[in-house]
């Protein structure tokens, strides 16, 4: 890690103000919080700041799959796409902000594609969160269809100005012998530069939390305190990507992030 | 990675660095199929395109040829090709066996592992549920679990070698182009075999075969062949640039920061390197290694007599054996890191576990093999095909 660390001191130095400024020294850090290098550095969301400029309310649909829903006890309540629209209500206030999920289980990135012109013309989004992948593995897609129905589904929420961030799959140590998601998480990265969209990458994040022991994804438990926890988390590490790369308050990032 | 090999030793004599090189893969093999483990940073595929599977399939072809090629000359196609189609069986009912190991650790995972986090990523289990359906889809190779994708491409592989190598005996240049043709079709085509539930092979045959016969040709005099162009320096510059540029770009991969150094016209023209179909760019860094490995490390290099060497050697020398233990020794290694939430400290210890007993098992093969007078020495000099270091 300090490696890391290093190499990513020696380009901010080298860059100067392409990188953001290090805000490490600010608040003690929260438990679920992202550090900078897990996050997509450069792209933007140009959409939104003119949006929240011209009509002050933020609409973002997020289109998935299982992995972007919590079942039990008032799931939806719980689960990140809610968990995002209230951290964006906190830290946004004067903004009308909707956040309307589509999620579906056994949903593939061809079925999300096909259905999304549907989803772009009924909501009417700034910002499209588009989570991909898990599914495809389940069922092993062949990565280069996978690639075509990202392209498609990229290229309809392009045209219909909005923006696009997409998630890939969750770290899931115990089905990681089982399910081979590698290949696909490649081309999510691949199709992400391409396209110069931006790739919330939920894989990596997570496993980060695994290995600083934020979270013991390895537990086995019917409890759905951790998933709610993580969830949580990951609205908030969104919150945080929308507010910083739309450029929407910078003077709260710093103490935010 | 015999390549420099001296004309008249190449028939007749085992190389040990094709042991070294094969030992050393199977080793990176088993590390870098324990998915969290600390000490597969240190495998080559974090340093460049291709990783050990090159290594492997290339090697496999090369002692293939070695080993059934003279039987082919002394004894005649059809009982050469009776040996290979029964070395084919016997990876078969390895790679069956590790199925079976593969389904009681998934049985036990979904009968004890449960949380409402990962509901979605479960339903990998539901094969469970159709038992006929997946057993009988693994008997004919369609069903593949993760990991499990290397030896169903070696019996491909083997069986389609009988012919392959009877023209490689007689024309083997023919036979070299006419596999870099298929390898050709193959991308434009999109040749592959199909898999269960749906998709193709996660290693397409038709393209791996162009390593794996490159090596038998390399093993049948190709070696000599090319002793001009191993000398070159220049052929040895362009495969350390090449080498060089690998790993820069690589780095990119492990820094999403310096991605940004990548112009996109290379990036769009690079990426993505597949490993499915051997991305050229793979067969060119396995190629730059080699010319590099040979250039270096001589056959009769005396490092081979190194103690700390033998048991890569010997590794090497049961390469199926070998290999089909670090498959099991990677599902229970993770098993084990998983079932402790393990950090890096026993990933380390799960990692140098799991090699101590691939060295002990393959030094427990050989004592088989040499209490039943199979030794690896006393076959080369019977000239019995079934060699077990030159184990195809």
């Amino acid at each position: 890690m300090t490696f890391v660390m290093a190499v990513l001191t020696t380009i901010a130095l080298l860059n100067g103000a392409a990188m953001a400024e290090p805000d490490v020294a600010a608040a003690p850090a929260a438990p679920c919080d992202v550090p900078e290098w897990l996050l997509p550095a450069d792209a933007d969301l140009t959409h939104i700041g003119n949006e929240i400029k011209d009509r002050h309310r933020l609409d973002i649909s997020v289109v998935g799959s299982g992995s972007s829903a919590l079942s039990g006890p008032d799931g939806a309540r719980f689960a990140y796409p809610a968990q995002l629209e209230q951290s964006l209500r906190e830290r946004l206030p004067g903004l009308e902000i909707k956040v309307t999920a589509h999620v579906q289980s056994r949903q593939t990135t061809a079925d999300m594609a096909a259905g999304l012109p549907k989803i772009l013309t009924d909501d009417q989004p700034t910002l499209v969160i588009w989570q991909v992948g898990t599914v495809d593995a389940l069922r092993g897609v062949e990565p280069e269809d996978f690639r075509t129905s990202l392209d498609q589904g990229i290229e309809a929420i392009a045209a219909a100005h909005a923006d696009v961030i997409m998630m890939n799959m969750q770290h899931s140590p115990r089905t990681e012998s089982m399910l081979g998601v590698s290949a696909y998480a490649d081309v999510m990265r691949w199709v992400a530069e391409q396209h110069g969209v931006m790739l919330f990458d939920r894989l990596a994040i997570m496993r980060y939390w695994s290995d600083e022991g934020i979270f013991d994804l390895y537990a086995a438990t019917k409890d759905y305190a951790m998933a709610r926890r993580v969830h949580e988390c990951i609205g908030r590490s969104l919150a945080s990507l929308i507010i910083h790369a739309g450029h929407l308050d910078a003077g709260k990032i710093q103490t935010t992030r | 990675m015999a390549m420099a090999s001296p004309p008249q030793a190449a028939t007749s004599e085992r190389d040990l660095r094709l042991d070294l090189f094969r030992g050393v893969a199977l080793w990176l093999i088993f590390l870098d199929h324990i998915p969290e483990n600390i000490v597969n940073w240190f495998t080559i595929r974090n340093y460049g395109f291709s990783d050990a599977t090159e290594i492997f399939i290339f090697i496999s072809g090369y002692t293939a040829a070695f080993v059934y090629g003279s039987t082919m000359r002394e004894r005649g196609f059809l009982l050469s090709s009776a040996r290979i189609l029964r070395r084919a069986w016997q990876i078969y009912v390895a790679h069956i066996f590790l199925f079976t190991i593969f389904m009681a650790e998934i049985a036990y995972v979904a009968a004890t592992f449960e949380n409402p986090l990962y509901a979605e990523e479960m339903k990998i289990l539901d094969f469970l549920k159709q038992p006929d359906v997946t057993i009988f889809q693994a008997l004919l190779l369609k069903f593949k679990p993760v990991n499990m994708d290397v030896l169903p491409l070696y019996i491909v592989l083997l069986l389609l070698f009988p012919p392959m190598l009877f023209v490689l005996l007689r024309h083997p240049n023919v036979a070299l182009a006419g596999s870099a043709v298929v390898y050709a079709l193959t991308w434009k085509l999109d040749w592959n075999l199909p898999a269960y539930p749906n998709g193709v092979w996660f290693f397409n045959p038709f393209a791996w075969q162009l390593l794996f016969v490159f090596g038998a040709w390399c093993a049948l005099g190709g070696t000599q062949r090319l002793a001009g162009f191993l000398r070159s320096r220049i052929v040895l510059a362009v495969a350390i640039a090449y080498l060089v540029f690998a790993f820069a770009i690589t780095l990119t991969w492990h820094f999403e920061s310096l991605d940004r150094f990548v112009p996109t016209w290379l990036a769009e023209w690079m990426y993505p390197i597949d490993k499915t179909n051997l991305d050229v760019l793979r067969f060119a860094h396995f190629l730059a290694l080699a010319v590099v490995t040979v250039r270096f490390i001589p056959r009769n290099w005396s490092g081979l007599k190194w103690a700390i060497l033998q048991p890569a050697i010997r590794c090497g020398q049961h390469s199926l054996e070998i290999f089909c233990l670090g498959v099991f020794l990677a599902f229970a290694g993770q098993f084990i890191i998983a079932e402790s939430s393990g950090g890096p400290l026993l990933q380390t210890a799960v990692s140098s576990l799991g090699i101590i007993i691939m060295i002990a098992t393959a030094n427990l093969t050989s004592w088989y093999k040499a209490i039943e007078g199979r030794s690896p020495q006393s076959r080369v000099k019977s000239r019995d095909a079934d060699l077990a270091g030159g184990e195809a």
